[in-house]
C-alpha cells in the first residue's frame, strides 16, 4: 500500500482492546497486526499456505485510507512483481496503488470486492483479501517483515511524523 | 512574480507550468504521465479549458452520474480520469491547479488522502486569507457551506497528486447534465447543484487568484517556471495514460445497462 503509518484518532485506539483473539499481536500503534503473516513496508500482508500466497492490505492501511469505494484488481493468469503495483483502491477522493510484496503468478482474484469493496475496511485480513499468487521465490517471502517487525516499523513511522 | 532568492534556500524544487485554455484531456494525460514517470515535483495551472467537458473519477458510473440522453444529444465529451473522486463539468470558467509531489517534498506530511487534503487547505488558506469564509469542508473547498473547489488525488509508491477544479464561473445550463450523486458529503444536505456551489469570481479576481496561488506555493517550494514546450518533450515517451474519452457506444451501453 502506498501509505505510511498515521497516528489514529481516539476511536481507532479502541481496537487495541480486542484481546479475545489469541492470534492478535498487541501493538502500540492503533490497528490490528496478525501473527503468522508477513508484511511489506508499503503496508500489504502475505499469508503463505502451501503453494499459494494470499495478499491484501493491512488494517493500518485501510484505516488510513478511509472508506474504500472501489477496488481495481488484475486478471487471474497474470503475474506480479515484488514491489510493483498490481491494483488500486479508491477511497473518497483518492486512488492509491497496491503493491505486491512478492513475485509470482496470479491464480485467483477476490471478485467479491467489486460488489463489496468495503470488505477491505471491515475484514482486511480475511474477506478483504485481494489476490492469491503462486510465489516464484521463497527468498522474497523470507525477506518480508514478521508481525513483530511490522508493528515496530509502524511505531517508528508514526514517531517520525 | 519575483520571489526573493534568499527565501528559496533549502526549499524543494518544483516545476511550475501555466496554461490557458489547454484541453482538459491533454492536461489530465500530462498529469498522469508526470505522476508515473517524472521524479520531479510539479505545479500545473490551467486557466480555463476551451470546450465544456464532463470529467468523471476513476470508478464513475455514467448512468448513475450523468443525464446520458442529454449528454449524447448535445455531444458533450465525457472523460474518465485517473484520480478518484466525483464528477464535474468544466469549461472556460474553470481554473485547474495541480500539485504532483514526491513523498519527501513536504516535510512531515504522511502521503495518504487525509493529510494531503489537509495540507492543501493550509496552502489555500494563505490564498483566501481575509476572503470569504474559506474552509475545507469534508473534501471540498467552500466559502461558508457553498462549494467552489473540488479535489481528487492519486497516490503511488513514491509520489502523490492532488488536483483541484475551481469554479471561478460556471454556466447554469451545464449543471443539467449531471445527476445528484449517490455519494455526497453530509454537509451538502441534499441541496441541488445551484444551491450547493458558488462562484469564485464573486470573491476574487481571476488573475489575483492565480497569482496568490503561485505565491502560496512559493512559500513551500522553490518554483521554476517552465514553458509549455517542455511538456512536448515529456509526451514523447512511451507512457500510455489511462485517462480517456468515453465513446458514444460506451455511454449508450451504460444507459441500457443502468451502470
Amino acid at each position: 500500500m502506498a501509505l505510511r503509518m498515521w497516528a489514529s484518532s481516539t476511536a481507532n485506539a479502541l481496537k487495541i482492546s480486542c484481546a479475545s483473539k489469541p492470534h492478535l499481536s498487541f501493538s502500540r500503534c492503533f490497528s490490528t497486526v496478525l501473527d503468522g503473516l508477513k508484511y511489506a513496508e508499503s503496508h500489504e500482508w502475505v499469508k503463505h499456505e502451501g503453494s499459494v500466497a494470499t495478499i491484501g492490505i493491512t488494517d493500518h492501511a485501510q484505516d488510513h485510507l478511509g472508506e474504500v469505494v472501489f477496488v481495481e484488481l488484475p486478471e487471474p493468469g497474470g503475474s506480479v512483481s515484488k514491489g510493483k503495483g498490481f491494483g488500486a483502491v479508491e477511497s473518497v477522493k483518492a486512488t492509491s496503488d497496491v503493491n505486491s510484496p512478492i513475485s509470482g503468478e496470479i491464480v485467483e482474484v477476490n471478485s467479491k470486492l467489486s460488489e463489496a469493496p468495503g470488505m477491505i475496511n471491515s475484514s482486511p485480513y480475511e474477506e478483504g483479501w485481494m489476490i492469491k499468487v503462486k510465489p516464484s521465490s521463497s527468498s522474497e517471502l523470507e525477506s518480508l517483515m514478521s508481525s513483530k517487525e511490522y508493528t515496530e516499523f509502524c511505531e517508528e513511522e508514526d514517531a517520525s511524523h | 512574480m519575483i520571489i526573493p532568492q534568499t527565501r528559496n534556500i533549502g526549499l524543494p524544487m518544483m516545476n511550475l507550468m501555466r496554461f490557458k485554455g489547454l484541453p482538459i484531456l491533454q492536461q489530465l494525460q500530462i498529469e498522469e504521465q508526470l505522476l508515473r514517470t517524472s521524479s520531479e515535483n510539479w505545479c500545473i495551472i490551467n486557466d480555463g479549458t476551451n470546450d465544456p467537458t464532463i470529467v468523471m473519477g476513476v470508478s464513475g458510473k455514467p448512468a448513475e452520474l450523468l443525464e446520458i440522453e442529454s449528454v449524447l444529444r448535445d455531444q458533450v465529451p465525457v472523460i474518465r480520469r485517473f484520480t478518484g473522486g466525483g464528477t464535474v463539468i468544466v469549461d472556460n470558467g474553470t481554473i485547474f491547479v495541480t500539485f504532483i509531489c514526491n513523498k519527501e517534498a513536504v516535510p512531515d506530511l504522511q502521503p495518504y488522502p487525509r493529510p494531503i487534503m489537509s495540507w492543501s487547505s493550509t496552502l489555500y488558506s494563505k490564498v483566501f486569507q481575509g476572503i470569504g469564509d474559506f474552509n475545507l469542508r469534508e473534501n471540498d473547498y467552500v466559502f461558508g457551506n457553498h462549494k467552489f473547489g473540488g479535489n481528487a488525488q492519486s497516490i503511488t509508491k513514491n509520489k502523490w497528486i492532488h488536483h483541484t477544479s475551481f469554479l471561478w464561473d460556471f454556466d447554469v445550463r451545464n449543471m443539467a447534465y449531471l445527476k445528484l450523486p449517490k455519494r455526497a458529503p453530509a454537509y451538502r444536505s441534499a441541496r441541488g447543484h445551484l444551491d450547493f456551489i458558488c462562484r469564485l469570481k464573486d470573491y476574487m479576481p481571476r488573475s489575483i487568484f492565480i497569482d496568490k496561488t503561485v505565491e502560496a506555493a512559493g512559500t513551500q517550494f522553490s518554483l521554476r517556471s517552465l514553458k509549455s514546450e517542455a511538456i512536448e518533450t515529456c509526451s514523447k515517451t512511451e507512457f500510455c495514460p489511462s485517462t480517456r474519452f468515453l465513446t458514444n457506444e460506451e455511454l449508450e451501453a451504460a444507459a441500457v445497462a443502468g451502470q
